[in-house]
């Protein structure tokens, strides 16, 4: 595809698609050495290696998940606790108020339901999600990312993006196969938003 | 694992991970056929039945079941513990078998926990309609104060039972979504109609397959499967506290937790392999579960079997060597009284019947291993059934002795329950991708780097 097809049309950004998993790793090792940092890998399955290679940091969900169920479990007991002693004591078959042993069983079920929603929304937060408007979602590639080849994305975002910047070290990186990006354009408004976010060749 | 490499022997990774995708997606994608349709009208039917007998119920009130004096908890409490039981299977399947790192799950994972998710539906009908007043039990069971502002009694382990039984189908239903979600934006991608796309694009919420997506999903997805482990273990257990901590003989005994568990595993494996072999035959899907899985999953039958006939084992020596005359008095009634039948029924099912998986052959092949895990279903089925109403109808006095019998209402929603299951399961399988594909696809051979380390 030639430059000039795109000469008035706003880019997202340039996607370069390869069909091997060990070329794939070996093309974000160079995109992540050359400094870019709007950029992203879009895989049919999780490719062992390429957070190392992509350089990402470890994900923070089981910290934030241990936090969540301790959090839930000390909430649950404290509760338990307060209802059964404190807001409204009620004798029952001559058992102490406080009678700890019982309340276990339900506080480890709410450490493991407050650990599970805080997941849950973790994977709803840091992948993104309830976000119906990349430019990759109308995009062709999007069909072949999810079936069996793999991208790199460089978005317009990053202070070092333009379409021929992109496809030198994309190229450079071994990939044979580099596109264009167009901004969102399903609806009048939507693409208009978005247009911003796009630069122009 | 062999398994796998029955399943797939390509001639490329694409080719393959393109056969498994059509094979999967096939059924989704093209106009349901005569058998599916037949299927659904029955089970549809089926589940018209429970919605008359649950609407029956509710103006009627529960004096519409077999329920008496005695024997308080009949059908309801009895089909409870059966289709939770059901459900475990689908979480230890996804769960555990992937913290073991068996990779034979992948094909079977989605299916089973699709069907843990519905089978906690149909378990979770029948205590609540015990209540009598359904519209109601969610503020009674729910931790708050009532209208004397008493609050629930976190002693109860009937409020346990709720706790993790709740847990157990919220965490269930968010392990089963987050599972689905890169399978739902593969639907989305390979929808033609717009309508279809739009939908599929909706429930994948914006899925781009974005590797600083996979890289907290993949967390995510291992930190679930840690969380179901001990949780799955617990509701059985707390299930069998219901019982436990009663002074019922019969019922209180320090057994139950894990010969729950194991009941539970049992029954679920049994339902699983059931309907894999409908699943693999009237969706093509041989190549996707191979004959191996279907053989792993009659080897967890046939070890839980015996661990289940340990626990009835153990059940009447320590009810024997306790020498409570009760406990004795129990276990002789539950061997030669009115209800024997049901017990010999469970023995001979649970127990008898799976040792004929020590055969390959019949381990491996369909139309031979059918019967048997059919009868693990009845078998189980009665085991709850002997625990529930045996001990109840002749406890201490002799004077309050009396028996229990299903009226058709107690039958219809039994029946119908498994209407309801059916039917969502084949919702299931019209509209949802069955198996697992891009956790599939992550294990064809020359789908991961030649020269990275390999997965943990």
């Amino acid at each position: 595809m030639s430059d000039a097809t795109y000469q008035n049309e706003a880019l997202a950004g340039a996607i370069g698609l390869f069909d091997e998993p060990d070329a794939l790793l070996h093309a974000a090792g160079k995109v992540r050495d050359a400094g870019y940092t709007e950029w992203d890998c879009h895989t049919p399955y999780p490719v062992h290696g390429l957070d190392q290679a992509m350089g990402l940091r470890p994900s923070p969900i089981p910290i934030i998940c241990l936090l969540a169920g301790f959090g839930g479990a000390g909430l649950g007991f404290f509760f338990m606790w307060w209802t059964s002693v404190v807001d409204y004591p009620v004798l029952i078959g001559g058992k102490p108020l406080f009678s700890w042993p019982a309340f276990i069983p339900p506080t480890f079920e709410f450490f493991v339901l407050f650990a599970a929603l805080t997941t849950f929304a973790c994977v709803l937060f840091f992948c993104r999600l309830f976000r119906w408007h990349s430019p990759l979602h109308d995009a062709d590639v999007m069909r072949e990312v999810t079936t069996t080849r793999f991208g790199i994305v460089l978005k317009a975002e990053d202070a070092r993006f333009s379409w021929t910047e992109a496809q030198r070290l994309l190229a450079e990186a071994g990939c044979t196969d580099i596109r264009p990006l167009p901004v969102w354009q399903a609806s009048g408004s939507a693409a208009g938003e978005h247009d911003q976010e796009g630069v122009r060749p | 694992m062999t398994a796998q490499a029955t399943t797939m022997t390509p001639t490329s990774a694409p080719v393959a991970m393109n056969r498994l995708e059509d094979d999967v997606f096939q059924p989704l994608e093209s106009f349901p056929t005569g058998r599916w349709l037949g299927a659904f009208f029955v089970a549809g039917g089926l589940a018209t039945l429970f919605l008359v007998c649950f609407f029956y119920t509710i103006i009627q009130g529960i004096g519409v079941w077999g329920n008496n004096n005695p024997v308080g908890w009949g059908f309801a409490i009895v089909n409870f513990v059966f289709w939770i039981g059901i459900g475990h299977a689908g979480t230890l399947i996804s769960a555990i078998l992937f913290l073991l790192r068996q990779r034979w799950r992948t094909s079977i994972a989605r299916f089973a926990e699709a069907m843990t998710v519905f089978a906690v539906i149909c378990a979770l009908v029948f205590p609540l309609l015990h209540t009598g007043r359904p519209w109601l039990a969610a503020y009674w069971l729910l931790p708050l104060p009532n209208a004397n502002q008493i609050w629930v009694n976190f002693r109860s382990p009937l409020l346990w039972d709720v706790v993790a039984v709740g847990t157990y189908g919220l965490v269930s239903f968010m392990f089963w979504y987050t599972g689905l979600l890169p399978d739902l934006a593969i639907a989305r991608d390979r929808a033609r109609h717009p309508l279809r796309k739009a939908l599929y694009g909706l429930l994948t919420l914006g899925w781009t397959g974005s590797n600083r997506a996979w890289s907290h999903y993949e967390k995510a997805y291992l930190l679930f499967a840690g969380l179901s482990t001990p949780l799955v273990v617990s509701v059985h257990s707390v299930v069998s506290f219901d019982f436990a901590t009663s002074v019922i003989p019969g019922w209180h005994t320090t057994v139950f937790p894990p010969y729950f568990v194991a009941g539970a595993v049992l029954s679920g494996f049994a339902m699983v392999c059931t309907l894999i072999l409908f699943l693999r035959k009237f969706f093509r899907l041989e190549g996707v579960i191979a004959e191996g899985h279907v053989e792993l999953m009659n080897k967890v039958i046939i070890a839980t079997s015996m661990m289940v006939g340990y626990a009835y084992f153990i059940e009447l020596f320590i009810a024997w060597y306790s020498g409570v005359a009760y406990e004795r008095f129990v276990f002789l009634n539950r061997a030669i009284g009115p209800y024997a039948a049901g017990y010999w029924t469970m023995v001979i099912c649970n127990v008898l019947v799976p040792q004929l998986f020590w055969v390959k052959k019949i381990r491996r092949t369909p139309m031979l291993m059918f019967p048997v895990v059919i009868l693990v279903n009845v078998g189980m089925w009665f085991e709850r059934f002997v625990i529930v109403v045996t001990s109840l109808h002749r406890d201490y006095l002799p004077s309050s002795w009396g028996m229990y019998r299903p009226t058709l209402v107690d039958v219809g929603l039994f029946v119908g329950s498994f209407g309801v299951f059916f039917t969502l399961l084949l919702l299931f399988c019209r509209f949802l991708p069955t198996v697992a594909v891009s956790e599939t696809k992550a294990l064809v051979p020359g789908a991961q780097s030649q020269g990275g380390h390999q997965h943990e």
